[in-house]
């Protein structure tokens, strides 16, 4: 009887002692990614499958890990960080908790889609899109900016995912453009008149059964869904704000790697990975829709092209989320 | 504890026995009062980070409108949902309990079967036939039949072990039908319907998954919102602190509605059997609404993890990565089990061998601990964790001490349960003959409780299976279970993609529901 209970518990013990995160041993690195699940494992795959050397994923969102992260400072157990939008970057950046990324690895990358302090890097970029309902509004009756949303005639007509990371990007965009004023003025009204999802594809999924006109999401999710069975996107139409507006802004996906890893150079090797040939291919090849930022590496041809957008200009270092997400909960959207 | 537990004791015990016999007392006692001061961890660690944070940012976070729709959407939650349960469960357990409906037996298995389905897959299966369905009464609905078991279960033990004399007291005193259940049936169902109704309405604050999928905003899908923008923020923190006064006065609450009633027979002999009322016409619609129920609650669930696999076909079963997220789910469960199994038996052994006041405070406090949503307990370690014990931070032990704090009432009561019927005689005799203490404990007591251990484990496991929020913020990077693995999925609204792991998870807990089911047959002496 005594080892029918002992010998679970050491199987337990001995359990722990193989969890902790000594064990990530010689070839090893962990990433803490706020990537989609399936395109970092796709990531993950190809790099394990070209180097032997092995990936561990923590999935979360942006700002969560970039708060963690910080939280966790120079412990922190991971040795890279991916991302979906660039301002959780930003925030771990200012803690200087990033090494800079390896010099042959930013000339990957065309230098709009990385900061100037190289301490990071775009991995990949998405377009924010008001996806709307083709039956139940024409091109005519379309919002010309995102700050019209807030206009009265717009209220319980849309939708967006305000604990995303996406959508909370889109804000700080909307921040930096027009200033903290205008900002909470247009999160108070949305929150007056908008209708809350969570996730982005939540949103898709209402725009196309007609529960709402239109929302504000990230092209890819439309794109992605076409491709499958279009069973959440056949009645719907992207719209391009273009003209420089906030809500045409460009997001960009970033990676960096920690100052704290202990595997830097898997790490560094991971991240020239991503931006290099093979991991801009899955961008432009797989599933996932999302903009190439590569030097010479073509977007997948379905995308209306990234030159096309008329993005506002902004400076991704300037991108600020913790302001972001304080606003928003002052508005009560959080 | 120790004056109370050793004058039990010192009758059995020769002189210079004694002192071994207080060592063996405080060994156990020190382990129960260690086990509640790490239980006490969380609760006084989220009061600790309101103090840090100040109070003028404290009051700025609790004292705003976002927090009184929180509030509102919970109390009306509340209001609604836990009386739905408990008329339904009234109804249902007079049916199949009191009443000559036909196939009684198999429909009383099926009001308890919705348990085996997590509430996150119930709903998960009403957003696919109705998409739109959302806000409060989607939220209710959901609950209702996803909870109402909670509540079936202790009712219809109940009924089952009323003494027909007293109704048929007042039915001689000239009673009618309805007359007898209002004023003599009901009251005695009263501890029977707190008890359910406390159950079903902690499991309504900590419930996550089956409101994000019909879009219902409460302080726990507010708290993981803001867990996934700031991680630890203090905004976080202050909805946790309200969610932990919510979760009092549904104790407090509770306690004020219990009474302190007699409810045992006066009077020698064993009580008959009560006479089933017999339905006659009224058997029909009475099956009807039994039907419905179960069509509601099982059959929508079923049919809808059926239409996914059909639609997803062959490629839905990624072999390799559902059997890495069955390891993962396995290891997490049974180390969960077995650790909270251990956690409780210093506490389950002092309660029924020396029950006195601090013992009771002791329970009282894993209890609370108990009645805590997931959120609120991952929320205090990952910051205890992160901040002060690093080589625990992000760790197997920070998860499995976090579904034992969760989970300890689940193991607690079987415990006792078991422990109570095995003769305190036998520990004592085992020392006589030269056992050392635990020896004695461990070759007795200890052995005889294993079926009561072992249920205890079974409902941890069960719980452990089924969980999502504390699991995703506190386990070691790359774990996924089968409930992260459905989520990601359900998130990406790959329904199809999902459906696999809602049937393993619904077939993995059926057997555990139905050992509840027996055991609750087996105590009301059936």
């Amino acid at each position: 009887m005594k080892s029918l209970v002992t010998a679970p518990l050491f199987c337990l013990i001995a359990g722990m002692l193989l969890a902790t995160p000594a064990m990530a041993q010689d070839k090893q690195i962990i990433v803490y990614n706020a990537q989609h699940e399936s395109l970092a494992k796709e990531w993950a795959a190809g790099f394990t499958r070209d180097t032997g050397i092995r990936v561990t994923l923590r999935n979360g969102s942006d700002s969560e890990f970039s708060n963690q992260i910080v939280a966790e400072g120079k412990a922190s157990p991971a040795d890279v960080f991916l991302t979906e939008n660039s301002p959780a970057m930003t925030q771990v950046g200012q803690a200087g908790l990033f090494a800079p990324v390896d010099a042959d690895t930013l000339a990957l990358v065309e230098e709009q889609y990385r900061p100037s302090s190289g301490q990071w890097i775009g991995i990949a970029a998405r377009s924010t899109v008001f996806a709307y309902n083709k039956t139940k509004l024409a091109q005519d009756q379309l919002p010309k900016s995102l700050l019209d949303l807030a206009d009265p005639q717009w209220k319980g007509r849309w939708g967006a995912s305000p604990s995303g990371p996406d959508f909370q990007a889109i804000v700080s965009a909307l921040l930096q453009l027009k200033g903290e004023e205008v900002t909470a003025d247009w999160l108070k009204a949305m929150k007056a008149g908008f209708k809350a999802y969570r996730g982005n594809n939540t949103v898709l999924k209402a725009v196309n059964t007609g529960e709402i006109d239109g929302g504000i999401i990230y092209h890819y999710y439309w794109f992605g869904d076409r491709a499958r069975t279009a069973e959440n996107s056949n009645e719907v139409e992207l719209h391009y704000f273009r003209n420089r507006d906030p809500g045409a802004f460009v997001s960009i996906s970033g990676g960096g790697v920690l100052a704290s890893s202990k595997h830097p150079q898997e790490a560094q090797a991971f991240l020239k990975w991503i931006v290099g040939e093979a991991g801009q291919q899955v961008l432009r090849d797989g599933a996932s829709y999302e903009y190439t930022v590569g030097r010479d590496e073509a977007s997948n041809p379905d995308l209306v092209p990234l030159e096309d957008l008329q993005a506002p200009q902004i400076d991704p270092q300037t991108l600020n989320s913790r302001k972001v997400t304080d606003l928003m909960t002052d508005a009560g959207l959080l | 504890m120790q004056a109370s537990a050793d004058s039990t004791l010192i009758s059995a015990s020769q002189p210079g026995r004694r002192i071994t016999a207080r060592l063996r007392l405080s060994w156990i006692g020190l382990a129960a009062i260690l086990v509640t001061l790490l239980a006490l961890v969380p609760l006084g660690f989220i009061f600790w980070v309101t103090a840090q944070t100040g109070w003028q940012t404290a009051i700025a976070l609790v004292f705003r409108p976002r927090v009184g729709e929180l509030l509102a959407n919970t109390i009306m939650l509340e209001l609604l949902a836990v009386p739905a349960c408990a008329v339904l469960s009234v109804a249902l357990a007079w049916l199949t309990e009191r009443s000559d409906l036909p196939g009684a037996r198999l429909w009383s298995w099926l009001c308890v079967a919705p348990l085996a389905v997590p509430a996150f897959i119930h709903s998960y299966a009403w957003v696919t036939i109705v998409p739109g369905l959302n806000g409060l009464s989607a939220g209710v609905l959901v609950s209702v039949l996803a909870y109402f078991p909670f509540l079936y279960l202790p009712v219809s033990a109940a009924l089952r072990r009323l003494d027909p004399a007293l109704e048929d007291a007042a039915a001689a005193l000239g009673h009618g039908p309805w007359s007898v259940f209002l004023r003599v049936v009901l009251p005695q169902l009263r501890l029977a319907l707190c008890g359910g109704a406390l159950l079903v309405g902690l499991h309504l604050l900590a419930e996550y998954g089956l409101f994000v999928f019909v879009r219902f905003d409460t302080f726990t899908t507010a708290i993981v919102d803001q867990f996934q923008s700031t991680f630890n923020g203090p905004a976080a923190n202050m909805l946790a602190g309200v969610l932990i006064a919510c979760c009092f006065a549904l104790l407090t609450l509770e306690m004020l509605a219990r009474g302190d009633e007699r409810y045992a027979r006066v009077g020698s002999g064993a009580a008959r059997h009560p006479v089933k009322a017999v339905l006659g016409r009224a058997a029909l619609p009475c099956l009807l609404l039994l039907v419905l129920v179960a069509a509601l609650s099982l059959g929508v669930p079923f049919y809808t993890i059926a239409r996914w696999l059909g639609t997803g076909g062959w490629q839905v079963w990624r072999m390799d990565e559902i059997s890495s997220a069955l390891g993962h789910t396995t290891v997490l469960a049974l180390g969960g089990a077995v650790l909270a199994t251990l956690a409780a038996i210093p506490m389950a052994w002092l309660s029924i061998r020396a029950p006195g006041r601090l013992q009771r405070i002791l329970e009282g406090c894993n209890y609370m601990v108990g009645s805590l949503p997931g959120v609120v307990i991952a929320l205090a370690l990952v910051t205890l964790a992160v901040r002060y014990l690093l080589p625990l931070y992000q760790t197997l032990a920070t998860i499995l001490i976090a579904y034992m704090l969760m989970f300890l009432p689940r193991a607690l009561i079987s415990l006792r349960a078991s422990i109570a019927q095995a003769p305190p005689e036998l520990e004592q005799a085992a020392m006589n003959l030269g056992r050392r203490p635990l020896d004695a404990l461990w070759s007795t007591t200890i052995r005889l409780s294993a079926p009561g251990a072992a249920a205890g484990m079974a409902l941890v496991a069960l719980g452990i299976l089924n969980e999502l929020t504390a699991t995703q913020m506190l386990a070691p990077s790359g774990t996924r279970t089968l409930a992260l693995a459905f989520w990601s999925y359900s998130g990406e609204i790959d329904y199809a993609a999902a459906a696999p792991y809602a049937l393993i998870m619904v077939g993995a807990s059926l057997p555990l529901t139905w050992l509840l089911y027996v055991q609750s047959r087996k105590m009301a002496g059936q």
